[in-house]
Protein backbone atom coordinates (compact mmCIF):
# COMPACT_ATOMS: atom_id res chain seq x y z
CA UNK A 1 0.00 0.00 0.00
CA UNK A 2 0.76 3.61 -0.89
CA UNK A 3 2.41 5.77 2.17
CA UNK A 4 0.45 8.29 4.22
CA UNK A 5 2.83 10.38 4.18
CA UNK A 6 5.33 9.67 0.78
CA UNK A 7 7.27 12.80 1.16
CA UNK A 8 8.55 12.20 4.71
CA UNK A 9 8.03 7.86 4.75
CA UNK A 10 10.00 8.03 1.83
CA UNK A 11 12.49 10.45 1.76
CA UNK A 12 16.03 9.62 0.87
CA UNK A 13 17.85 8.40 3.94
CA UNK A 14 20.91 11.03 4.00
CA UNK A 15 18.45 13.74 3.48
CA UNK A 16 16.24 12.45 6.48
CA UNK A 17 19.88 12.66 8.24
CA UNK A 18 20.25 15.62 7.51
CA UNK A 19 16.73 16.81 8.69
CA UNK A 20 17.16 15.07 11.48
CA UNK A 21 20.38 17.38 12.24
CA UNK A 22 18.41 19.94 11.98
CA UNK A 23 15.69 19.60 14.67
CA UNK A 24 18.20 18.15 17.01
CA UNK A 25 20.11 21.48 16.73
CA UNK A 26 16.97 23.24 17.17
CA UNK A 27 16.09 21.00 20.26
CA UNK A 28 19.12 21.40 22.18
CA UNK A 29 19.07 25.53 21.31
CA UNK A 30 15.23 25.50 22.81
CA UNK A 31 15.98 23.08 26.27
CA UNK A 32 19.31 25.02 26.57
CA UNK A 33 17.43 28.49 26.68
CA UNK A 34 14.06 27.22 28.27
CA UNK A 35 14.75 24.12 30.41
CA UNK A 36 15.91 24.96 33.96
CA UNK A 37 16.61 20.88 33.99
CA UNK A 38 18.49 20.11 30.80
CA UNK A 39 20.03 23.44 30.89
CA UNK A 40 21.88 21.98 34.55
CA UNK A 41 22.41 18.73 33.23
CA UNK A 42 24.43 20.38 30.12
CA UNK A 43 26.30 22.86 32.26
CA UNK A 44 27.03 19.72 34.12
CA UNK A 45 28.41 17.36 31.11
CA UNK A 46 29.89 21.05 29.55
CA UNK A 47 29.01 20.63 26.45
CA UNK A 48 27.22 23.66 24.85
CA UNK A 49 24.51 23.57 21.97
CA UNK A 50 27.21 25.66 19.62
CA UNK A 51 29.09 21.73 20.23
CA UNK A 52 26.32 19.98 18.36
CA UNK A 53 27.73 20.28 14.80
CA UNK A 54 27.00 16.64 13.10
CA UNK A 55 24.25 14.65 14.20
CA UNK A 56 26.71 11.90 15.37
CA UNK A 57 27.64 14.82 18.22
CA UNK A 58 24.41 14.15 19.78
CA UNK A 59 26.35 11.55 22.22
CA UNK A 60 27.59 14.44 23.61
CA UNK A 61 24.58 15.31 25.50
CA UNK A 62 23.63 14.00 28.68
CA UNK A 63 21.24 10.95 28.92
CA UNK A 64 17.78 11.15 30.42
CA UNK A 65 16.45 8.77 32.48
CA UNK A 66 12.53 7.49 34.15
CA UNK A 67 13.64 8.88 37.43
CA UNK A 68 13.59 12.33 36.32
CA UNK A 69 10.26 12.29 35.15
CA UNK A 70 9.54 10.89 38.84
CA UNK A 71 11.90 12.98 40.73
CA UNK A 72 9.78 16.15 38.47
CA UNK A 73 6.60 15.08 39.52
CA UNK A 74 4.10 15.95 38.20
CA UNK A 75 4.99 18.71 35.48
CA UNK A 76 7.89 20.44 36.53
CA UNK A 77 10.22 19.16 33.08
CA UNK A 78 7.21 20.49 31.21
CA UNK A 79 8.28 22.84 28.79
CA UNK A 80 4.92 24.47 27.97
CA UNK A 81 2.48 26.52 30.41
CA UNK A 82 -0.72 25.20 30.83
CA UNK A 83 -2.46 27.25 28.45
CA UNK A 84 -0.74 25.45 25.75
CA UNK A 85 -1.55 21.87 26.96
CA UNK A 86 -4.67 20.23 25.96
CA UNK A 87 -4.01 16.57 27.49
CA UNK A 88 -2.47 14.73 29.99
CA UNK A 89 -1.68 10.80 30.11
CA UNK A 90 -0.83 9.25 33.30
CA UNK A 91 1.29 5.91 33.42
CA UNK A 92 1.26 3.96 36.52
CA UNK A 93 4.78 3.53 38.32
CA UNK A 94 5.45 0.56 39.27
CA UNK A 95 7.93 1.30 41.61
CA UNK A 96 7.14 5.04 43.64
CA UNK A 97 5.31 7.58 41.75
CA UNK A 98 3.47 7.75 38.78
CA UNK A 99 5.07 9.87 35.61
CA UNK A 100 2.34 12.25 33.80
CA UNK A 101 3.15 13.36 30.54
CA UNK A 102 1.57 16.11 28.65
CA UNK A 103 0.51 16.90 25.19
CA UNK A 104 0.08 20.53 22.97
CA UNK A 105 -2.11 20.24 19.94
CA UNK A 106 1.27 19.90 18.12
CA UNK A 107 2.31 17.02 20.04
CA UNK A 108 -1.60 15.26 19.82
CA UNK A 109 -1.10 16.05 15.79
CA UNK A 110 2.52 14.43 15.35
CA UNK A 111 1.49 11.10 17.75
CA UNK A 112 -1.62 11.02 15.43
CA UNK A 113 0.36 11.23 12.48
CA UNK A 114 2.91 9.04 13.47
CA UNK A 115 0.10 5.83 13.92
CA UNK A 116 -1.53 6.94 11.16
CA UNK A 117 1.39 6.32 8.59
CA UNK A 118 1.85 3.18 10.58
CA UNK A 119 -1.44 2.13 10.59
CA UNK A 120 -1.23 2.25 6.42
CA UNK A 121 2.02 0.55 6.49
CA UNK A 122 0.67 -2.31 7.75
CA UNK A 123 -2.24 -2.20 5.61
CA UNK A 124 -4.81 -0.65 7.22
CA UNK A 125 -6.52 2.28 6.05
CA UNK A 126 -10.22 3.34 4.51
CA UNK A 127 -12.58 0.35 4.39
CA UNK A 128 -11.45 -1.09 7.48
CA UNK A 129 -12.75 -1.56 10.65
CA UNK A 130 -10.37 -0.92 13.89
CA UNK A 131 -11.35 -2.99 16.99
CA UNK A 132 -9.33 -0.56 19.78
CA UNK A 133 -9.29 -3.40 22.72
CA UNK A 134 -6.46 -1.63 24.41
CA UNK A 135 -7.13 0.45 27.76
CA UNK A 136 -8.97 3.95 27.12
CA UNK A 137 -8.47 6.86 29.50
CA UNK A 138 -4.99 7.53 31.28
CA UNK A 139 -3.19 4.73 29.61
CA UNK A 140 -2.07 5.74 26.10
CA UNK A 141 -2.84 2.72 23.97
CA UNK A 142 -6.57 3.16 23.83
CA UNK A 143 -6.29 7.13 22.03
CA UNK A 144 -3.36 6.76 20.46
CA UNK A 145 -4.87 4.34 18.22
CA UNK A 146 -8.10 5.70 18.09
CA UNK A 147 -7.23 9.04 16.59
CA UNK A 148 -4.41 7.54 14.87
CA UNK A 149 -7.39 5.15 13.06
CA UNK A 150 -9.54 7.87 12.41
CA UNK A 151 -6.94 10.06 10.64
CA UNK A 152 -6.51 7.07 7.90
CA UNK A 153 -10.41 7.07 7.32
CA UNK A 154 -10.80 3.40 9.23
CA UNK A 155 -13.59 2.96 11.59
CA UNK A 156 -12.96 2.29 15.32
CA UNK A 157 -14.90 0.11 17.44
CA UNK A 158 -13.39 1.55 20.50
CA UNK A 159 -13.78 -1.16 22.70
CA UNK A 160 -11.42 -1.02 25.86
CA UNK A 161 -10.39 -3.88 27.47
CA UNK A 162 -12.88 -6.24 29.07
CA UNK A 163 -15.95 -8.05 28.70
CA UNK A 164 -14.61 -10.48 26.26
CA UNK A 165 -17.85 -12.13 24.97
CA UNK A 166 -19.08 -9.10 23.98
CA UNK A 167 -16.10 -8.09 22.07
CA UNK A 168 -16.06 -10.98 20.11
CA UNK A 169 -20.03 -10.48 19.38
CA UNK A 170 -18.87 -6.76 18.17
CA UNK A 171 -16.41 -8.31 16.33
CA UNK A 172 -18.59 -10.25 14.35
CA UNK A 173 -21.35 -8.26 14.07
CA UNK A 174 -19.29 -5.10 13.01
CA UNK A 175 -17.29 -6.76 10.68
CA UNK A 176 -13.79 -5.64 12.32
CA UNK A 177 -10.60 -6.01 10.46
CA UNK A 178 -8.46 -5.27 12.67
CA UNK A 179 -8.08 -5.66 16.36
CA UNK A 180 -5.28 -3.76 18.19
CA UNK A 181 -4.72 -5.49 21.90
CA UNK A 182 -1.84 -7.21 24.31
CA UNK A 183 -0.97 -10.58 21.88
CA UNK A 184 -1.91 -12.40 25.34
CA UNK A 185 -5.23 -10.70 25.43
CA UNK A 186 -5.84 -11.39 22.00
CA UNK A 187 -4.73 -15.45 22.57
CA UNK A 188 -7.45 -14.61 25.72
CA UNK A 189 -9.84 -13.26 22.88
CA UNK A 190 -9.24 -16.64 20.80
CA UNK A 191 -9.96 -19.34 23.46
CA UNK A 192 -13.37 -17.47 24.76
CA UNK A 193 -14.65 -17.34 21.30
CA UNK A 194 -13.47 -20.90 21.19
CA UNK A 195 -15.74 -21.73 24.21
CA UNK A 196 -18.38 -19.44 22.02
CA UNK A 197 -18.38 -22.27 19.24
CA UNK A 198 -16.57 -18.84 17.11
CA UNK A 199 -13.74 -19.51 14.92
CA UNK A 200 -11.91 -16.50 14.74
CA UNK A 201 -10.26 -17.73 12.02
CA UNK A 202 -13.46 -18.84 9.96
CA UNK A 203 -16.31 -17.16 11.55
CA UNK A 204 -14.54 -13.42 11.60
CA UNK A 205 -13.87 -10.97 8.66
CA UNK A 206 -10.18 -10.48 11.18
CA UNK A 207 -7.05 -10.07 9.07
CA UNK A 208 -4.95 -8.28 11.54
CA UNK A 209 -3.61 -8.09 15.09
CA UNK A 210 -1.45 -4.72 16.23
CA UNK A 211 0.12 -6.49 18.89
CA UNK A 212 2.15 -4.88 21.87
CA UNK A 213 2.57 -2.83 25.18
CA UNK A 214 4.16 -6.31 26.73
CA UNK A 215 7.30 -8.59 25.20
CA UNK A 216 6.29 -11.18 22.84
CA UNK A 217 7.92 -14.08 21.13
CA UNK A 218 8.30 -13.94 17.11
CA UNK A 219 7.21 -17.95 18.44
CA UNK A 220 4.06 -16.45 19.26
CA UNK A 221 3.74 -14.40 16.56
CA UNK A 222 3.89 -17.72 14.31
CA UNK A 223 1.06 -19.21 17.12
CA UNK A 224 -1.43 -16.14 16.46
CA UNK A 225 -1.23 -15.87 12.64
CA UNK A 226 -1.58 -19.83 12.06
CA UNK A 227 -4.26 -20.15 14.82
CA UNK A 228 -6.14 -17.02 14.31
CA UNK A 229 -5.82 -16.99 10.56
CA UNK A 230 -4.60 -12.83 10.78
CA UNK A 231 -1.22 -10.84 10.27
CA UNK A 232 0.25 -10.02 13.28
CA UNK A 233 2.09 -7.04 13.39
CA UNK A 234 4.46 -5.83 16.64
CA UNK A 235 3.61 -2.20 18.06
CA UNK A 236 5.61 0.21 20.05
CA UNK A 237 5.86 2.82 21.99
CA UNK A 238 5.48 3.93 25.35
CA UNK A 239 4.04 7.26 27.28
CA UNK A 240 7.32 9.21 27.52
CA UNK A 241 7.40 8.85 23.62
CA UNK A 242 3.82 10.10 23.47
CA UNK A 243 2.37 6.31 23.66
CA UNK A 244 1.94 4.00 21.01
CA UNK A 245 4.19 5.24 17.82
CA UNK A 246 5.77 2.67 15.66
CA UNK A 247 3.93 -0.72 14.12
CA UNK A 248 5.87 -2.98 11.73
CA UNK A 249 5.21 -2.63 8.16
CA UNK A 250 3.82 -5.21 6.39
CA UNK A 251 7.21 -6.91 5.60
CA UNK A 252 6.94 -8.01 9.47
CA UNK A 253 11.01 -6.83 9.81
CA UNK A 254 10.99 -4.54 12.57
CA UNK A 255 8.71 -1.37 12.90
CA UNK A 256 10.09 1.47 11.01
CA UNK A 257 10.73 4.43 13.47
CA UNK A 258 9.86 7.71 12.24
CA UNK A 259 13.48 9.56 12.23
CA UNK A 260 11.39 13.12 11.78
CA UNK A 261 9.89 12.72 15.01
CA UNK A 262 12.46 10.20 16.77
CA UNK A 263 16.19 9.88 16.27
CA UNK A 264 17.37 5.87 18.48
CA UNK A 265 20.84 5.39 18.99
CA UNK A 266 21.51 1.75 20.23
CA UNK A 267 24.44 1.62 22.76
CA UNK A 268 26.39 -0.59 24.38
CA UNK A 269 24.71 -1.01 27.86
CA UNK A 270 27.85 -1.12 29.94
CA UNK A 271 30.26 1.48 28.41
CA UNK A 272 27.48 3.74 26.47
CA UNK A 273 29.59 3.64 23.11
CA UNK A 274 27.66 3.43 20.00
CA UNK A 275 26.72 0.52 18.18
CA UNK A 276 26.78 -0.40 14.48
CA UNK A 277 23.12 -1.63 12.37
CA UNK A 278 22.63 -5.32 13.03
CA UNK A 279 23.98 -4.66 16.65
CA UNK A 280 22.09 -5.18 19.82
CA UNK A 281 22.15 -3.02 22.71
CA UNK A 282 20.28 -0.36 24.39
CA UNK A 283 17.53 1.78 22.91
CA UNK A 284 18.26 5.45 23.68
CA UNK A 285 15.45 7.65 22.04
CA UNK A 286 15.22 11.65 21.23
CA UNK A 287 11.98 12.90 20.28
CA UNK A 288 13.02 15.49 17.66
CA UNK A 289 9.32 17.58 17.67
CA UNK A 290 7.76 17.17 21.11
CA UNK A 291 7.01 20.67 22.63
CA UNK A 292 5.11 19.80 26.00
CA UNK A 293 8.11 17.39 27.65
CA UNK A 294 10.84 17.18 25.08
CA UNK A 295 12.64 13.90 25.50
CA UNK A 296 16.51 14.42 24.71
CA UNK A 297 18.45 10.58 24.50
CA UNK A 298 15.92 9.02 27.01
CA UNK A 299 17.53 5.57 28.19
CA UNK A 300 14.36 3.84 27.44
CA UNK A 301 15.81 0.26 29.07
CA UNK A 302 14.39 -1.84 25.99
CA UNK A 303 17.46 -3.78 24.38
CA UNK A 304 17.02 -4.52 20.61
CA UNK A 305 19.28 -3.70 17.04
CA UNK A 306 18.25 -1.18 14.62
CA UNK A 307 18.73 -1.51 10.53
CA UNK A 308 19.33 1.15 8.24
CA UNK A 309 19.35 -0.74 5.02
CA UNK A 310 16.60 0.03 2.06
CA UNK A 311 13.02 -1.74 3.34
CA UNK A 312 10.98 -3.67 0.16
CA UNK A 313 7.95 -2.00 1.54
CA UNK A 314 9.74 1.65 0.37
CA UNK A 315 10.30 3.52 3.69
CA UNK A 316 13.30 4.69 3.72
CA UNK A 317 13.58 5.19 7.61
CA UNK A 318 15.41 2.79 10.23
CA UNK A 319 13.66 -0.36 11.51
CA UNK A 320 14.11 -1.10 15.26
CA UNK A 321 13.78 -5.19 15.67
CA UNK A 322 11.29 -6.61 18.28
CA UNK A 323 12.40 -5.49 21.53
CA UNK A 324 14.33 -8.49 22.99
CA UNK A 325 15.13 -7.87 26.32
CA UNK A 326 15.18 -5.22 29.13
CA UNK A 327 18.72 -3.96 30.04
CA UNK A 328 18.11 -4.59 33.90
CA UNK A 329 18.21 -8.63 32.90
CA UNK A 330 21.31 -7.71 31.45
CA UNK A 331 24.00 -10.06 33.10
CA UNK A 332 27.77 -9.31 32.20
CA UNK A 333 30.17 -12.56 31.81
CA UNK A 334 33.59 -11.89 31.95
CA UNK A 335 32.89 -8.78 31.12
CA UNK A 336 30.78 -9.30 27.97
CA UNK A 337 26.79 -8.27 27.85
CA UNK A 338 24.51 -11.79 27.75
CA UNK A 339 21.18 -11.38 28.00
CA UNK A 340 18.73 -14.26 28.92
CA UNK A 341 16.46 -13.79 25.61
CA UNK A 342 19.61 -14.33 23.46
CA UNK A 343 20.02 -17.81 25.01
CA UNK A 344 16.33 -18.52 24.59
CA UNK A 345 16.48 -17.28 20.33
CA UNK A 346 19.98 -19.64 20.41
CA UNK A 347 17.59 -22.46 21.79
CA UNK A 348 14.45 -21.79 20.00
CA UNK A 349 16.96 -22.87 16.77
CA UNK A 350 17.79 -26.30 18.39
CA UNK A 351 14.79 -28.82 17.86
CA UNK A 352 16.80 -31.55 20.03
CA UNK A 353 16.17 -29.13 23.27
CA UNK A 354 13.26 -27.55 24.55
CA UNK A 355 12.17 -23.81 25.27
CA UNK A 356 12.87 -24.32 29.04
CA UNK A 357 16.10 -23.11 30.29
CA UNK A 358 17.94 -21.61 33.56
CA UNK A 359 21.25 -19.70 33.04
CA UNK A 360 23.26 -20.10 36.33
CA UNK A 361 25.69 -18.03 37.03
CA UNK A 362 29.05 -18.37 39.28
CA UNK A 363 32.61 -17.40 39.96
CA UNK A 364 35.31 -20.17 39.65
CA UNK A 365 38.40 -18.79 41.05
CA UNK A 366 38.76 -14.99 39.46
CA UNK A 367 36.09 -16.32 36.46
CA UNK A 368 32.63 -16.14 35.85
CA UNK A 369 31.22 -19.25 34.99
CA UNK A 370 28.33 -19.53 33.00
CA UNK A 371 26.23 -22.15 33.22
CA UNK A 372 22.85 -23.06 31.15
CA UNK A 373 20.36 -25.74 31.62
CA UNK A 374 18.79 -27.41 29.18
CA UNK A 375 16.11 -30.84 28.47
CA UNK A 376 16.82 -33.09 26.26
CA UNK A 377 13.39 -33.63 23.93
CA UNK A 378 11.84 -37.06 24.01
CA UNK A 379 12.65 -36.53 19.88
CA UNK A 380 16.47 -36.32 20.42
CA UNK A 381 17.07 -38.88 23.37
CA UNK A 382 19.00 -41.56 22.45
CA UNK A 383 20.85 -44.53 24.08
CA UNK A 384 24.22 -43.43 22.63
CA UNK A 385 26.11 -41.54 24.88
CA UNK A 386 28.13 -39.78 22.20
CA UNK A 387 25.00 -38.87 20.74
CA UNK A 388 24.05 -36.82 23.77
CA UNK A 389 27.48 -35.44 23.91
CA UNK A 390 27.39 -33.97 20.18
CA UNK A 391 24.03 -32.40 21.47
CA UNK A 392 25.55 -30.85 24.66
CA UNK A 393 28.61 -29.46 21.90
CA UNK A 394 26.40 -28.10 19.81
CA UNK A 395 24.16 -26.09 21.97
CA UNK A 396 27.75 -24.66 23.97
CA UNK A 397 29.01 -24.19 20.02
CA UNK A 398 25.65 -22.10 19.22
CA UNK A 399 25.61 -20.39 22.15
CA UNK A 400 29.08 -19.51 22.44
CA UNK A 401 28.41 -18.27 18.84
CA UNK A 402 25.63 -16.27 19.53
CA UNK A 403 26.64 -14.38 23.28
CA UNK A 404 30.72 -14.43 22.27
CA UNK A 405 31.00 -15.84 25.98
CA UNK A 406 32.16 -19.48 26.80
CA UNK A 407 28.95 -21.55 28.28
CA UNK A 408 28.55 -24.76 29.85
CA UNK A 409 25.63 -26.97 28.80
CA UNK A 410 24.29 -28.93 31.17
CA UNK A 411 21.50 -31.56 29.99
CA UNK A 412 18.99 -31.88 32.70
CA UNK A 413 16.05 -34.80 32.60
CA UNK A 414 12.54 -33.20 30.73
CA UNK A 415 10.23 -31.31 33.08
CA UNK A 416 13.02 -30.68 35.82
CA UNK A 417 13.25 -27.35 34.70
CA UNK A 418 11.01 -24.45 36.61
CA UNK A 419 8.11 -23.54 35.01
CA UNK A 420 7.28 -20.05 34.80
CA UNK A 421 3.61 -18.00 34.70
CA UNK A 422 3.95 -14.55 33.74
CA UNK A 423 7.60 -13.18 34.78
CA UNK A 424 10.03 -15.88 34.13
CA UNK A 425 13.09 -15.77 36.36
CA UNK A 426 15.61 -17.96 34.80
CA UNK A 427 18.79 -16.66 35.89
CA UNK A 428 20.51 -17.25 39.25
CA UNK A 429 23.47 -15.97 39.58
CA UNK A 430 25.48 -16.92 42.70
CA UNK A 431 28.67 -14.03 42.24
CA UNK A 432 29.54 -12.68 45.27
CA UNK A 433 31.44 -9.78 44.59
CA UNK B 1 12.74 -63.60 11.22
CA UNK B 2 16.53 -64.70 13.16
CA UNK B 3 16.24 -60.71 13.68
CA UNK B 4 12.87 -60.65 15.30
CA UNK B 5 13.67 -63.60 17.24
CA UNK B 6 16.87 -62.51 18.63
CA UNK B 7 16.88 -58.64 18.97
CA UNK B 8 15.69 -57.77 22.48
CA UNK B 9 14.35 -54.71 23.37
CA UNK B 10 16.28 -52.92 26.22
CA UNK B 11 14.66 -49.48 27.70
CA UNK B 12 17.76 -46.88 27.65
CA UNK B 13 16.60 -43.54 30.39
CA UNK B 14 18.15 -40.25 30.12
CA UNK B 15 19.19 -39.22 33.75
CA UNK B 16 21.14 -36.43 35.53
CA UNK B 17 23.87 -37.55 37.43
CA UNK B 18 22.60 -36.66 41.08
CA UNK B 19 21.25 -38.81 44.06
CA UNK B 20 18.16 -40.53 44.30
CA UNK B 21 17.58 -41.00 40.37
CA UNK B 22 18.42 -44.22 40.21
CA UNK B 23 16.18 -45.17 43.18
CA UNK B 24 13.21 -42.84 41.50
CA UNK B 25 13.52 -45.17 38.50
CA UNK B 26 13.76 -48.36 39.89
CA UNK B 27 10.43 -47.87 42.43
CA UNK B 28 8.58 -47.05 39.29
CA UNK B 29 9.38 -50.51 37.94
CA UNK B 30 8.50 -51.92 41.28
CA UNK B 31 5.33 -50.46 41.64
CA UNK B 32 4.60 -51.54 37.63
CA UNK B 33 5.96 -54.97 39.04
CA UNK B 34 8.45 -55.32 36.56
CA UNK B 35 11.33 -56.98 36.95
CA UNK B 36 15.00 -55.74 35.84
CA UNK B 37 17.20 -58.68 34.65
CA UNK B 38 20.45 -56.68 33.93
CA UNK B 39 21.30 -53.15 33.83
CA UNK B 40 24.50 -50.63 33.77
CA UNK B 41 24.69 -47.06 33.86
CA UNK B 42 26.69 -44.86 31.45
CA UNK B 43 28.31 -41.93 32.82
CA UNK B 44 28.72 -38.49 30.68
CA UNK B 45 29.97 -35.55 32.87
CA UNK B 46 26.80 -34.26 34.50
CA UNK B 47 23.89 -37.01 32.88
CA UNK B 48 24.11 -40.69 32.30
CA UNK B 49 22.31 -43.57 30.22
CA UNK B 50 20.36 -46.10 32.40
CA UNK B 51 20.31 -49.52 30.39
CA UNK B 52 18.17 -52.15 31.74
CA UNK B 53 16.34 -55.48 30.20
CA UNK B 54 13.59 -55.84 31.60
CA UNK B 55 10.94 -59.02 31.74
CA UNK B 56 8.53 -56.23 30.00
CA UNK B 57 9.73 -53.85 28.36
CA UNK B 58 6.67 -52.08 26.96
CA UNK B 59 5.04 -51.76 30.40
CA UNK B 60 8.53 -50.12 31.56
CA UNK B 61 8.30 -47.57 28.77
CA UNK B 62 5.12 -46.96 29.33
CA UNK B 63 5.37 -46.00 33.04
CA UNK B 64 8.54 -44.33 32.61
CA UNK B 65 7.35 -41.87 30.23
CA UNK B 66 4.31 -41.16 32.11
CA UNK B 67 6.12 -40.30 35.19
CA UNK B 68 8.00 -37.57 32.82
CA UNK B 69 11.01 -39.93 32.07
CA UNK B 70 12.87 -39.82 28.75
CA UNK B 71 13.26 -43.22 27.58
CA UNK B 72 13.82 -44.69 24.30
CA UNK B 73 14.51 -48.38 22.96
CA UNK B 74 17.28 -49.84 21.60
CA UNK B 75 17.68 -53.45 20.20
CA UNK B 76 20.90 -55.38 21.71
CA UNK B 77 21.50 -59.09 21.45
CA UNK B 78 21.85 -61.53 24.51
CA UNK B 79 24.38 -63.89 24.45
CA UNK B 80 24.89 -67.12 27.05
CA UNK B 81 28.62 -67.45 27.57
CA UNK B 82 30.35 -69.97 29.82
CA UNK B 83 30.95 -68.66 33.23
CA UNK B 84 34.46 -70.09 33.26
CA UNK B 85 38.22 -68.46 31.99
CA UNK B 86 37.65 -67.87 27.81
CA UNK B 87 33.87 -68.06 27.86
CA UNK B 88 34.27 -64.13 27.07
CA UNK B 89 36.44 -64.27 24.48
CA UNK B 90 34.79 -67.17 23.22
CA UNK B 91 32.06 -64.74 21.98
CA UNK B 92 34.36 -61.45 21.34
CA UNK B 93 36.43 -63.49 18.99
CA UNK B 94 33.81 -64.30 16.99
CA UNK B 95 31.95 -60.68 16.39
CA UNK B 96 36.14 -59.62 15.79
CA UNK B 97 36.66 -62.47 13.04
CA UNK B 98 33.12 -61.14 11.72
CA UNK B 99 34.25 -57.76 11.34
CA UNK B 100 31.15 -56.79 14.24
CA UNK B 101 31.79 -53.61 16.40
CA UNK B 102 30.50 -53.69 19.59
CA UNK B 103 29.47 -50.48 20.72
CA UNK B 104 28.80 -51.00 24.30
CA UNK B 105 28.35 -54.43 26.29
CA UNK B 106 27.31 -54.99 29.77
CA UNK B 107 26.94 -58.88 31.39
CA UNK B 108 25.21 -60.53 34.63
CA UNK B 109 25.77 -64.08 35.65
CA UNK B 110 22.65 -65.91 36.31
CA UNK B 111 21.91 -69.11 38.03
CA UNK B 112 22.08 -70.83 35.35
CA UNK B 113 24.33 -69.28 33.27
CA UNK B 114 26.40 -65.91 32.47
CA UNK B 115 24.96 -63.86 30.22
CA UNK B 116 26.16 -60.97 27.75
CA UNK B 117 24.79 -58.25 26.83
CA UNK B 118 25.70 -56.74 23.51
CA UNK B 119 24.47 -53.35 21.61
CA UNK B 120 26.46 -53.95 18.01
CA UNK B 121 26.66 -51.60 15.13
CA UNK B 122 24.97 -54.78 12.62
CA UNK B 123 22.44 -56.68 14.82
CA UNK B 124 21.61 -59.50 12.28
CA UNK B 125 25.38 -59.58 11.06
CA UNK B 126 25.86 -60.47 14.51
CA UNK B 127 23.30 -62.72 15.49
CA UNK B 128 24.49 -64.75 12.01
CA UNK B 129 27.92 -64.98 13.63
CA UNK B 130 26.66 -66.06 16.69
CA UNK B 131 24.91 -68.80 15.51
CA UNK B 132 27.39 -69.57 13.15
CA UNK B 133 30.28 -69.52 15.89
CA UNK B 134 27.99 -72.22 17.84
CA UNK B 135 26.77 -69.58 20.57
CA UNK B 136 23.03 -69.30 22.10
CA UNK B 137 21.28 -66.65 22.10
CA UNK B 138 18.72 -65.76 24.80
CA UNK B 139 15.34 -65.90 22.33
CA UNK B 140 13.47 -62.20 22.60
CA UNK B 141 10.24 -64.21 23.35
CA UNK B 142 11.73 -64.11 27.60
CA UNK B 143 10.98 -60.53 27.14
CA UNK B 144 7.49 -59.34 26.18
Amino acid sequence: MRSWDPRIEEMPLAELKKMQYKLLKTLVYRLYSFSPFYHRRMEEARVHPDDIRTLEDITRLPFMYKADLRDNYPDRIFLASQDDLVRYHVSSGTTGKPTVVGYTEKDLENWTNSIARALVSCGIGRGDVLQVSYGYGLFTGGLGLHYGAERVGATVIPTSVGNTERQIELMQDLHATAIACTPSYLLHIGEVAEKMGVSIKNDTGLKAGILGAEPWSEKMRQRIQEWLGIQAYDIYGTSELSGPMFIECSEQKGFHVWGDLAFVEILDPSTQEPLGPGERGEMVITMLQKEAMPMIRFRIGDISSIEEDPCPCGRTHPRVQRISGRVDDMLIIRGINVFPSQVEYTLMSIPEVGQHFMIIVDRKGSLDDMLVQVEVTKEAFSDKITDLMAIRKNVEHKLRNALNVAVNVELVEPGSLPRFEGKAKRVIDRRTI
Amino acid sequence: MEQKKFAIKQISIFSENKPGRLAAIAQALEEEKINILAFSIAEANGFGVVRALVDHPQEAFETLTRRGFNVAFTEVIAVRMRDEPGGLYEIAHVLGEANINIEYSYAYSGKEAAVLILRVDNVPAAIEAIRRGGGTLLDSTLFH
